[in-house]
């Protein structure tokens, strides 16, 4: 049953990713990108990944994605008047990704085909994980804690108008 | 003590930084006694050091102080040797530096570059404490290049004058030559021994067979860089141009302390001497024909320090006869009554120079001995104590010399004999033009003729004492002495009695010799006397025809002008070449085009910058690819 | 769990392969920033998807925690970049970057 899971989800994440990429309307592109959120934290949860998967839920979809619809509408970029780059450059930057994705799959020419064996699934459980990362991942933590305020300083400094400049 | 003697170069180099730092906030007064009790402090430590050694059963003592350079089984500490050598060598620096610091303070008093002077004096004193105390080769090198940088900054002191920059660079440039050897000669010692410490190297060495080719080699590479430092033959041009220094320079480094450094580094390396018997004969050689050879030269010379240095040239060639002939001890000996009475000659001289207003020529002098009374007095005992006159220093020492020359040979002897002949005459003939006769100056010179302050002459007064009865520390057994100096450097050259063979002489022969070399230099000074005392004869002036021979001795020989055509001209010529053909043509253009091309290319490859973000961002996919492709795949 | 085993390995490999190469040719097909960035941010999802799948394979909880830090720089540089591109519109009226060539010499 879960695998059927897995190929329904694996499907409609590629589908919504594609949609994102060649919608017109910026809006339409969020809207696919949080679809796309969605499907990967199923994907979460059928690796017993549920603590991750709420995060990813509420990080993503919840704050991240709102921020950007926010921006599109502050900025008035809700149009489909968006200018389209020339034909050739398409074909190129579609050959191109192409060419990773086939350097990517070449490379696993040759590679075991193992089924994926969840060897201890509790790992994900929100219990165990926050033993982990409160006892071999303290110090990180801590210093990620930094980071998002020099994050938000940065945030609120650059947005800022510069008034001298102004007058 | 013994475990102070770090205190020893410490104090002169914290002199040293002290007046070089803040010498632009010190007055005069202050810079003078700073270095000056830097000196005393030393001075003080070394007394204290002799004492215990002297009274203390224990001769050798070292004091590691840290670890310097370790590389693999190569290490060196900065460890300080004592035992009686280095302690002699220690209260010769310390003394007579001390003294001269106190002489300078009256000598340089109304010269602007004061405090650099004091401290340039203090840095030598630190670096000549180092090369003495080191208890292994590079420390002596150290110590040794540190000096002759001293050296070069104090000879070319007054560096507005071309002619005196002149000097220090030769200087410079020839000590380089021997230390050339010094340094092959380090080098073969650490390939051969597998050290350089002192201790190693000559218990390793006591081993090895007497003249042994490998031994030999490294005598002869050391005493190359004893023949540059100590000015021997071939390479002694540089030390009489050194005279360009400030006078108490040349009695503090060009006479007493610095130039002996090759002296004390072959006494230093007594065992390895001693095992290489053919070195010592050239060591001999080299010592007795410079003795003679500089001699000759000095007596034509005009200019009185000029004088006085090829008179140090010729003694130092006689403390290489010293060491030749196996006589260390006499070696050490002379240079202790030779840094008394020549450090008081030269200071002797300066107080004239100083008191005639910096003229220099002997033939511009005369009749001084009424206006200079304290200098008169001390010169003439510098003048007897050099010429080897009983009781004075130099009686006794150079007559071990000579003792130990004739039992070695006796025409070392002869030559040994001849320079001490002709040494003293040319300094009975430079005591006599100089003190006695009528004035010969200018009348604005005689207007300012005075007697030197205190502070220089209080030294006069210490070093002629100690000229005149400084030998008593060596009164030969033939004479009814103990010869204590001996017995006291007995534990520093015991291995080398062991494996050198030397001759001795029966009392009668001693007694024989003696009487020779004394009746002959009575009869020498009584001529001279004759000659520029009663006759009044002055040298003729530099226009007068001479004889050929005489031309040739008051040109040195043309030495100078030999080694400018055989080894400077060609040299010269050939840099020109390598310079207009390999430099101009070759070097420059690779350099100059090589920067050409990376200018075309970056004038190319910028355009690639076009400022869109698109494609930058492209070309990054693209090289990501690319990478993954190479490494993955 | 016994379900899952039935799933290969190297589908998950493949899937977020593809979601990563989508976003490449993202970033290289769309001229508008915002959009850029957010597939930049499909790219940052795709290697997570890839993390947690051999962090569950493995049977290691480093994995999923690294997730957890990629999330929250994720969040700090969407802050930092947005505030950014307000910035670039607010001076140029635009987020267009074939319009942003200020970049060379």
């Amino acid at each position: 049953m879960t695998q059927y899971a897995f190929y329904f989800l694996a499907f409609v994440s590629i589908l919504c990713a594609l949609m994102v990429v060649f919608s017109k309307n910026p809006i339409h592109s969020v809207l696919y990108l949080v679809l796309t959120f969605f499907s990967i934290a199923g994907q979460y949860l059928l690796l017993n990944a549920q603590f991750l998967a709420v995060v990813h839920i509420v990080v993503y979809s919840g704050a991240i994605m709102v921020l950007f619809l926010f921006v599109l509408m502050l900025l008035n970029l809700n149009t489909e008047a968006e200018p389209q780059k020339s034909t050739w450059l398409k074909f190129a930057a579609v050959i191109s990704g192409g060419l990773l994705l086939i350097t990517f799959v070449a490379s696993l020419k040759g590679s075991e085909n193992m089924a994926l064996v969840q060897k201890n699934p509790e790992i994900g459980l929100t219990a165990n994980l926050g033993k982990i990362l409160f006892n071999e991942f303290a110090l990180p933590f801590e210093i990620s804690s930094i980071l998002l305020l020099s994050a938000m300083v940065g945030a609120v400094m650059l947005s800022q108008k510069e008034k001298e400049a102004k007058q | 003590m013994k475990e102070l003697v770090w205190l020893v170069p410490l104090f002169p180099l914290i002199g040293f930084l002290i007046i070089g730092l803040f010498k632009n906030n010190f007055s005069k007064k202050l810079a003078g006694t700073i270095a000056s009790g830097a000196i005393l402090a030393s001075f003080t430590v070394s007394l204290g050091i002799f004492i215990e050694l002297l009274s203390g059963a224990e001769k050798t003592f070292t004091y590691t102080l840290f670890d310097w350079i370790t590389s693999g089984d190569f290490s060196v500490a900065i460890a300080f040797l004592v035992d009686p050598l280095s302690s002699i060598m220690l209260l010769i620096i310390t003394g007579v530096g001390f003294l001269i610091h106190l002489y300078s303070i009256g000598y340089m008093h109304d010269d602007e570059g004061y405090a650099k002077f004091f401290s340039y004096l203090n840095l030598f004193v630190f670096f000549m404490l180092l090369l003495v105390l080191g208890n292994n080769y590079l420390l002596m090198f150290a110590g040794w290049e540190g000096v002759g940088l001293a050296s070069y900054l104090l000879i070319g002191f007054w560096f507005k004058n071309q002619s005196y920059n002149d000097a220090a660079k030769k200087a410079f440039i020839v000590n380089r030559i021997g230390d050339l050897g010094f340094v092959l000669g380090i080098i073969l010692i650490f390939i051969t021994f597998g050290s350089i410490n002192y201790a190693d190297v000559f218990g390793s060495a006591m081993s090895h067979p007497s003249n042994e080719p490998v031994i030999v080699l490294i005598t002869l590479l050391l005493f190359v860089g004893a023949m540059g430092k100590s000015a021997q033959i071939p390479l002694y041009t540089w030390l009489p141009d050194a005279m360009a220094g400030p006078t108490p320079v040349s009695a503090l480094i060009h006479a007493a302390t610095m130039v002996t450094a090759g002296v004390y580094m072959i006494a230093r390396s007594n065992v390895l001497y001693s095992l290489s018997p053919t070195t010592l004969t050239i060591v001999a050689i080299v010592g007795a024909v410079t003795a003679v050879f500089a001699a000759t030269i000095g007596i034509l010379q005009n200019d009185i320090k000029k004088v006085l240095a090829y008179s140090t040239v010729s003694q130092l060639g006689y403390m290489f006869l010293a060491m030749g002939v196996g006589a260390f001890t006499g070696g050490i000996f002379h240079l202790a009554t030779h840094a008394f009475f020549k450090a008081l000659l030269f200071l002797g001289a300066g107080s004239v120079i100083h008191a005639m207003g910096g003229e220099q020529d002997i033939r511009k002098m005369g009749g001084l001995k009424k206006y200079l009374p304290i200098t008169y007095m001390t010169f003439l005992i510098g003048t007897i104590a050099i010429s080897g006159i009983p009781p004075f220093s130099g009686f006794f020492s150079k007559d071990e010399i000579l003792a130990h020359a004739f039992a070695a040979n006796p025409l070392l002897w002869i030559l040994g004999i001849a320079g001490s002949i002709m040494t003293a005459f040319y300094m009975f003939r430079l005591f006599y033009l100089t003190f006695s006769g009528t004035f010969r100056g200018t009348e604005h010179q005689k207007h300012h003729l005075h007697e030197s302050p205190s502070t220089m002459t209080i030294p006069l007064i210490v070093l002629a004492v100690l000229a005149a009865l400084a030998g008593f520390i060596g009164v030969p057994e033939v004479l009814g002495g103990s010869h204590l100096l001996e017995h006291f450097l007995d534990p520093v050259f015991e291995d080398s009695k062991l494996i050198l063979f030397t001759n001795h002489l029966s009392h009668s022969t001693e007694y024989m010799l003696m009487g020779t070399a004394v009746g002959i230099l009575i009869l020498v000074i009584l001529f001279a006397r004759n000659k520029y005392f009663t006759n009044n004869e002055i040298p003729k002036s530099d226009e007068d025809k001479k004889s050929v021979f005489a031309n040739l001795v008051y040109n040195k020989y043309y030495v100078d002008e030999i080694y400018d055509a055989i080894i400077v001209k060609p040299l010269d010529f050939l840099s020109g070449v390598f310079f207009k053909f390999f430099e101009l043509k070759g070097i420059d253009s690779i350099v100059n085009s090589t920067g050409k091309l990376v200018i075309g290319l970056s004038d190319t490859f910028r355009r690639l910058q076009t400022g869109h973000v698109g494609f930058y961002i492209f070309m990054m996919v693209i090289s990501i690819v690319a990478i993954l492709f190479f490494n993955l795949i | 769990m016994n379900a899952l085993q039935s799933v290969p390995l190297n589908h998950y490999i493949l899937l977020s392969a593809m979601l990563f190469a989508i976003g490449v040719i993202g970033v290289l097909v769309r001229r508008n920033a915002i959009i850029i960035f957010m597939c930049i941010e499909l790219m940052l999802n795709a290697v997570n998807l890839l993390m947690v799948a051999f962090s569950a394979h493995h049977g290691d909880g480093s994995g999923q925690v690294f997730v957890f830090f990629i999330m929250a720089v994720a969040a700090a540089e969407v802050a930092v970049g947005l505030a950014i591109l307000i910035m670039i519109h607010r001076n140029s009226k635009t987020t267009d970057i074939d319009f942003l060539n200020k970049l060379k010499f």
